[in-house]
């Protein structure tokens, strides 16, 4: 008990002396921090976005209407194949996830198998008895391509935040299919939200000049035709409507540059084609002059300009009725390319700056105020004892700071809370073992031994009760949704910190005592 | 330095003979509580039950409730409320889910935000689609239950069947009450309160865990001694401390609930209640209950000497 080996010694006072390094930018302003030479450790806690202000949205990627989509245009292809192929059939649609058909001719079903692989070899094809078909994405291609599709996504999010010039923002995947997007400083996210809410997928088609919008509406659109309203609806009047060629001339996908700009002083989009599309835009332009065609944006048509004259420089101008903040939009959209499937904002949290500046003021006078009631309170009870529990304590709040920063964790309201609250419950270890050496003293036993057999005995119901914690913030963590979670890390660490200043650092402190005073009694 | 308090003489209460007044007590406590939760319900907030809330702050002077009422209701988005929050300027409004997908949710606020135009600082706007709610709920009830058991399992790894059995009914006992609590009040329970009542599953159980270790030792000591005395030995030797631990605990939690903002209050309410109830329950729950589900002396001391407890083979 008298003696401390020298490694632990050692091992005890550098931990509280990093602790106390590594805490101290925290008490300082990022600028001052940056200002000190490069050996200083300059990490800071991270605050969270409730105490920073800043935008958080958790979005989900609605793969149902991607596949939605692909089993349509599986439907359509098949449809265009069996007829070419002169293989009759019935019943032909799409629903349950699957692409269903009769073959009427039932010796040609090799034929059916044959053009299904060479559409998507991804396709498990099954056969009932009496000619009915069914097509079944395979389940692992499903779920890869799902994967690539939330990859890419959050690439495409990544690359349209980024030219809004949003700093620091993060992007990440949350869970299967979601993406969390976290924006400090913006407390206004409805324009990101906009932006987000685009998939923005270009297409360049043929209006059909032989079929009338209205007709279509009524029901006679001809085939390979698709009816698109136009994307400018004026207010009080009806919408309008286009017939367009259901082939797609061009996509945007093979677009490298679109920029807002001027013609005419109105704003327009100009941009331009990698060579691959350049050449189609150029034939198909070449085939059609004196058509109109139709530029689309998801599934809404922007603007059907006539073809004057076959355009072969891979260049062009997108005109309608443009604000200049649209333009840069669709220019932005554009540039950073289309997204696999649409995003929904499952939940959005804003905070504005005067709120977070607000908390963060009210957590720490919280914490303040409870840590000074707590050192007064272990003084009053315990004396000399007291004020060596309130040393640890500080050790303790610093070693946690110094851990907070290193592990980059991110400090949110409740875990400041959390924070107050492991300050409370670090010194009941001292309590537990401060108590343990009263009971001994008054067994009557002799001042070394009692101060043993307290931190002795004390030991293992300080850990029963510290793991039992443990168990409770884990489990916060894995339940975490962001302010939770800050909870969940800053009680953990508390916890684990508390354990090593209540235990070693009071210790330590009571020998040193014992060997510089050479007490008679212990004064609790 | 001495202290200013010295607490020298142990106490001699009596708890096993209040004990079946606690237990009465208690029961009525949880029987009220899940009443209160079934009839009444929880005031979920928007976390859980989806939804959308809009703190905003007005910017000339104290918030005019009344007049802003009258500007959100009649747009359609079901029932609105307001209430002040924090100092009289600002208001915290609340917008139920609305019917529709996730995109629904997000229309209303701008809806409001269109009609209230300049007149207000949004300070916090929150709006949870009904999927994630759903979801938390389910991760919520979860995490609770695995709590309890993990707690009772780890008492049970420390010591005997007897005394998890004991620490998960006064867990259960201090988290019930706890709900029922919020749902007398209707204070709003949101992810924050969550994460509270897990704390206190896991921190209530910290008194128990010391008086248990005492009943322990004490029953290696005295071998004949009768159990209820035991227990009463046990609670009193460990009532200082239940105390004081309690208490600094209880201090820090108070401030919180007095400096640390509206955000943290339905927060702070939770663990105040779930450390005293917790302390309570230590004392006329946990311990009696052994007098009851006796652990067996003989495996105690055979733990004692090193040897494998029969009762955990078994």
């Amino acid at each position: 008990m008298l003696y401390f080996q020298t490694w632990k010694l050692v091992l005890i006072l550098g931990v509280c002396l990093l602790g106390v390094i590594f805490a101290l930018p925290n008490a300082f302003s990022p600028e001052t921090v940056a200002a000190w030479p490069r050996y200083v450790p300059k990490k800071q806690i991270s605050l969270g976005l409730d105490l920073r202000g800043g935008s958080h949205l958790l979005m989900e990627v609605d793969m149902g209407a991607v596949e939605k989509e692909r089993l349509a245009s599986l439907v359509d292809e098949m449809r265009t194949q069996l007829n070419q192929a002169k293989i009759g059939y019935t019943d032909l649609r799409a629903d349950a996830g699957r692409v269903s058909f009769t073959v009427r001719d039932l010796d040609r079903m090799k034929d059916v198998r044959d053009i299904v692989t060479k559409i998507d070899p991804d396709i498990d094809v099954q056969i009932g008895s009496s000619g009915a078909v069914s097509l079944i994405p395979n389940v692992a291609a499903l779920q890869a391509r799902r994967i690539a599709a939330v990859d890419q996504s959050i690439e495409i999010v990544r690359r349209r935040i980024d030219e809004t010039g949003t700093k620091e923002p993060t992007i990440q995947r949350e869970g299967d299919d979601r993406i969390l997007v976290q924006l400090p400083g913006v407390d206004n996210p409805e324009h990101v939200k906009e932006l987000l809410g685009k998939t923005a997928k270009m297409t360049f088609q043929l209006v059909d000049t032989n079929a009338s919008p209205e007709d279509a509406r009524a029901g006679k659109l001809p085939p390979g035709d698709v009816l698109l309203p136009s994307d400018q609806t004026q207010k009080g009047q009806p919408a309008q409507y286009f017939v367009v060629r259901r082939r797609v001339m061009v996509s945007g996908d093979t677009l490298t540059d679109a920029q807002p700009t001027f013609q005419n002083n109105e704003p327009v989009v100009s941009f331009k084609f990698d060579s691959t599309g350049a050449r189609r835009f150029g034939d198909a332009t070449k085939e059609n002059v004196g058509k109109p065609f139709a530029i689309v944006l998801d599934n809404k048509v922007i603007s059907a300009p006539v073809i004057r004259e076959p355009i072969l420089g891979g260049s062009g101008v997108i005109s309608g009725s443009f604000t200049v903040q649209t333009a840069n939009d669709l220019a932005l959209l554009l540039r950073a390319g289309a997204l696999p499937a649409p995003l929904t904002v499952l939940e959005e949290r804003t905070v504005g700056p005067d709120l977070g500046a607000d908390s963060i003021h009210a957590g720490a006078l919280a914490s303040i105020v409870g840590v000074v009631l707590v050192i007064f309170f272990m003084i009053i009870f315990y004396g000399l004892f007291g004020i060596f529990a309130d040393i640890a304590l500080f050790f303790n709040l610093c070693i946690m700071m110094a851990a907070l920063s290193l592990l980059g964790a991110t400090l949110t309201l409740p875990g400041i809370a959390g924070i107050a609250l492991t300050m409370g419950m670090a010194v009941d270890a001292n309590v537990l073992i401060y108590e343990r050496i009263r009971e001994e003293v008054r067994g009557g036993r002799s001042l070394i031994s009692s101060l043993q057999a307290g931190f002795e005995r004390a030991f293992g119901t300080i850990l029963d009760s510290h793991v039992t914690t443990l168990v409770a913030g884990a489990l916060m963590f894995w339940l975490g949704s962001g302010p939770v979670k800050g909870f969940a890390v800053t009680l953990s660490l508390g916890v684990l910190t508390s354990l090593f200043s209540a235990i070693l650092v009071t210790r330590l402190q009571i020998v040193t005592w014992l060997r510089q005073t050479k007490p008679k009694e212990i004064p609790i | 330095m001495r202290p200013l308090i010295i607490i020298r003489r142990i106490p001699s209460i009596n708890f096993m003979g209040l004990h079946k007044l606690g237990f009465v007590l208690s029961l009525i406590l949880t029987v009220g509580s899940v009443g209160l939760f079934l009839t009444r319900g929880l005031n979920y907030g928007i976390d859980f039950s989806g939804g959308t809330i809009i703190e905003a702050r007005s910017t000339n002077g104290p918030a005019d409730l009344a007049a802003m009422r009258a500007q959100l209701d009649g747009l359609g988005l079901g029932d609105v409320s307001l209430q002040g929050f924090g100092t009289p300027n600002d208001v915290l409004i609340r917008l139920q889910r609305q019917p529709g997908d996730d995109a629904a949710q997000e229309k209303a606020v701008q809806i409001v935000k269109q009609k209230l135009g300049d007149s207000v600082d949004y300070r916090r706007t929150e709006v949870v689609g009904p999927k994630v709610g759903g979801e938390l709920i389910r991760a919520g009830t979860i995490a609770t239950i695995l709590a309890l058991f993990a707690i009772a399992f780890y008492v049970w790894f420390r010591f005997e069947w007897q005394f998890g059995v004991g620490a998960m009914l006064s867990t259960l006992h201090d988290t019930i009450t706890t709900i029922g609590l919020f749902s007398l009040l209707q204070i709003e329970f949101n992810l924050t309160t969550l994460a509270a009542i897990l704390t206190i599953a896991g921190y209530s159980i910290n008194d128990t865990v010391v008086i248990y270790d005492r009943v322990r030792e004490t029953m290696k000591k005295h071998r004949s001694m009768e159990f209820s005395e035991l227990i009463n030995k046990s609670l009193n030797e460990t009532l200082s401390r239940t105390i004081l631990t309690v208490s600094t605990t209880a201090l820090a939690v108070l401030s919180l609930l007095i400096f640390g903002g509206e955000v943290l209050r339905g927060f702070s309410i939770a663990m105040l209640w779930g450390i005293v109830i917790g302390t309570y329950s230590s004392l006329f729950i946990a311990a009696p209950l052994l007098y009851y589900i006796r652990p067996k002396r003989a495996s105690v001391a055979k733990e004692a000497s090193g040897e494998p407890a029969p009762s955990r083979t078994s």
